[in-house]
């Protein structure tokens, strides 16, 4: 019986709910139990937004994430704001290319992924968050990696087909880095 | 699990209620139950129903009154001080005796309040929804499925008694993504032959009304609708259980506090604590039956509430007393971590083995 509880931060804009949506699709279709609760509010593009998903084999009580095993951070005010609080030996995955400062605890594994600027390298500098999705899922080996394909194709919208090989690419970017 | 779906609570509720043959609602967007309104505007048209974005949410419910005076099922939403706003059609539907559906996905208060989640609306929709003796069947769904099955179940009972059902949720259920099921089952047909829908001089004039000038009607007007009321009383209660058998505390929670006090539950058990949840599912009737029963077993009660304490008056009177019952809330937005409410559970242990 095992419970994940992945917290994900950063701008609005960045696509942090998207990326916990993903997640979220992912242990649906591998029969898990899962919620996905955002934060919301007066959010506007630039504000933080942040979002918790939790991943279970049994079914889940509150949605809410305020201890994560896994804390995607996005930019510099997320990881400030919830580096505290993920459990001791739980993973945090940051971008490291808009932080300029290390993980501090000690207790944690930290893993930086200069994802915009990579995205940016890439031509695709909106993927930057599935970038670090993909370390995060290679890392944490939350779901088989093959079944990702079946995820993306559910979670990509039909008007945006045209964007999955792309999506597809960024994420094994970041799981082979 | 290949049927379900990833939905927000407010989109699924939305869907079900389309499901349940809904085909008219009238609404104004606020903070956190607008994706309602918003998935509404996209789906209505589609499928020949009414979206109507009105010019306030008093507009909104009088649209309510005039559609479901026609027999058509009809739904409205908002949150709390909007609400607030449709108190004067909601008691206009009671004295009416017409069926409707109104969702409230509340959020802090008083006044404009916040738009973080709250419970602190119990009191209004089981006591005080507007003037006059009336009650609303009023459902608390604790999944996004329940956001669904209960806004389909919840026109069933509208239709069924003739009033209003109210879905009490928070901003927790609107907002949150949970796999989902819509296979609702197939919609039950009532008889609406007191609709006003035209006589086509064929039959005598159907009257939609609340007034009476003649104290002993409006006398028996009441006192049927409260006949009625002791029926609903006997046969709609509905609540879940989660380890009560053995309970010597009973944890008395719905919504997303129900979520959380299951955590805290667990974590109880873990230290030898014997603690169990009751989830009302109707708020209004009050399942006063089983917590009388599990009264008879139990040291303690706690009530956890996103509200100062609003419920814990009912589990006081459903248990006359006989048990201390303590509250774990947070108000304002704020929602009660496990630790919190573990930590009542565990006050509980203490002041039930000295009573």
């Amino acid at each position: 019986m095992k419970t994940t509880n992945i917290l994900i931060s950063g701008f609005g804009g960045q696509g942090v709910l998207f990326t916990g949506k993903f997640i979220a699709y992912e242990g649906l279709l591998e029969g898990k139990e899962v919620t996905w609760l955002p934060s919301y509010g007066p959010e506007m593009r630039g504000g933080t937004a942040s979002c918790s998903v939790i991943i279970s084999d049994s079914p889940i009580g509150s949605p809410l994430v305020p201890k994560p095993d896994i804390l995607i951070a996005m930019n510099l005010p997320s990881l400030d704001k919830f580096e505290d609080a993920v459990v001791p030996g739980g993973m945090i995955f940051y971008d490291s290319s808009l932080i300029d400062r290390d993980v501090k605890r000690t207790d944690v594994k930290a893993f930086p992924v200069p994802a915009t600027k990579i995205a940016g390298e890439e031509g695709m500098t909106t993927l930057a968050n599935m970038i670090v999705m993909g370390k995060m899922l290679k890392e944490s080996a939350l779901f088989p990696m093959d079944a990702i394909d079946k995820t993306i194709a559910k979670v990509v919208s039909a008007k945006r087909q045209n964007l999955i090989e792309l999506n597809k690419k960024a994420i094994s970017i970041g799981s082979e880095m | 699990m290949a049927d379900k779906v990833l939905m927000k609570g407010n989109e699924a509720l939305a869907e079900a209620a389309i499901m349940a043959g809904c085909r008219h609602y009238f609404g104004y967007p606020i903070t956190p139950q607008t994706e309602v309104a918003a998935y509404l505007a996209k789906r209505m048209p589609q499928i020949g129903g009414t979206f109507l974005q009105a010019e306030s949410e008093v507009a909104a419910i009088n649209m309510v009154i005039g559609v479901a005076s026609a027999g058509k099922r009809v739904m409205t939403s908002s949150s709390s001080p909007g609400i607030s706003l449709k108190s004067e059609g909601l008691s206009y539907l009671a004295g009416c005796d017409l069926p409707a559906l109104v969702v409230n996905v509340q959020r802090g208060g008083p006044g404009l309040g916040g738009i973080q989640p709250s419970q602190s609306d119990y009191f209004q929709a089981t006591r005080g929804a507007g003037h006059g003796d009336f009650h609303m069947l009023v459902l608390a769904p604790a999944s996004v499925q329940e956001m669904a099955s209960l806004v389909f179940k919840g026109f069933d009972l509208a239709d069924k008694y003739r009033m209003t059902t109210m879905i009490l949720a928070d901003g927790t259920m609107g907002q949150m993504m949970e796999p989902v099921s819509l296979d609702m089952g197939s919609v039950n047909e009532y008889d609406k032959s007191w609709a006003v829908t035209g006589t086509k001089c064929e039959r005598k004039h159907n009257i939609i009304n609340s007034l009476s000038l003649l104290p002993e009607e409006l006398e028996q007007w009441n006192i049927r609708r409260y006949d009625m009321y002791k029926k609903i009383e006997e046969r709609e209660v509905m609540y879940d259980e989660y380890m009560t058998e053995d309970a010597d505390i009973i944890v008395v929670a719905f919504g997303v506090a129900a979520r959380v006090a299951r955590n805290a539950i667990v974590a109880a058990r873990e230290k030898g604590i014997k603690a169990g949840l009751v989830r009302p599912i109707t708020l209004w009737p009050f399942p006063k039956e089983i917590l009388k029963q599990r009264a008879k077993n139990a040291k303690a009660f706690v009530s956890v509430e996103l509200s100062t304490g609003q419920m814990i008056e009912d589990i006081e009177l459903a248990i006359r007393c006989t048990r201390p019952v303590l509250l774990a809330s947070r108000v304002g937005g704020m929602i009660p971590t496990p630790e919190e409410v573990l930590e009542k559970i565990e006050e509980a242990q203490k002041i039930g083995g000295e009573a």
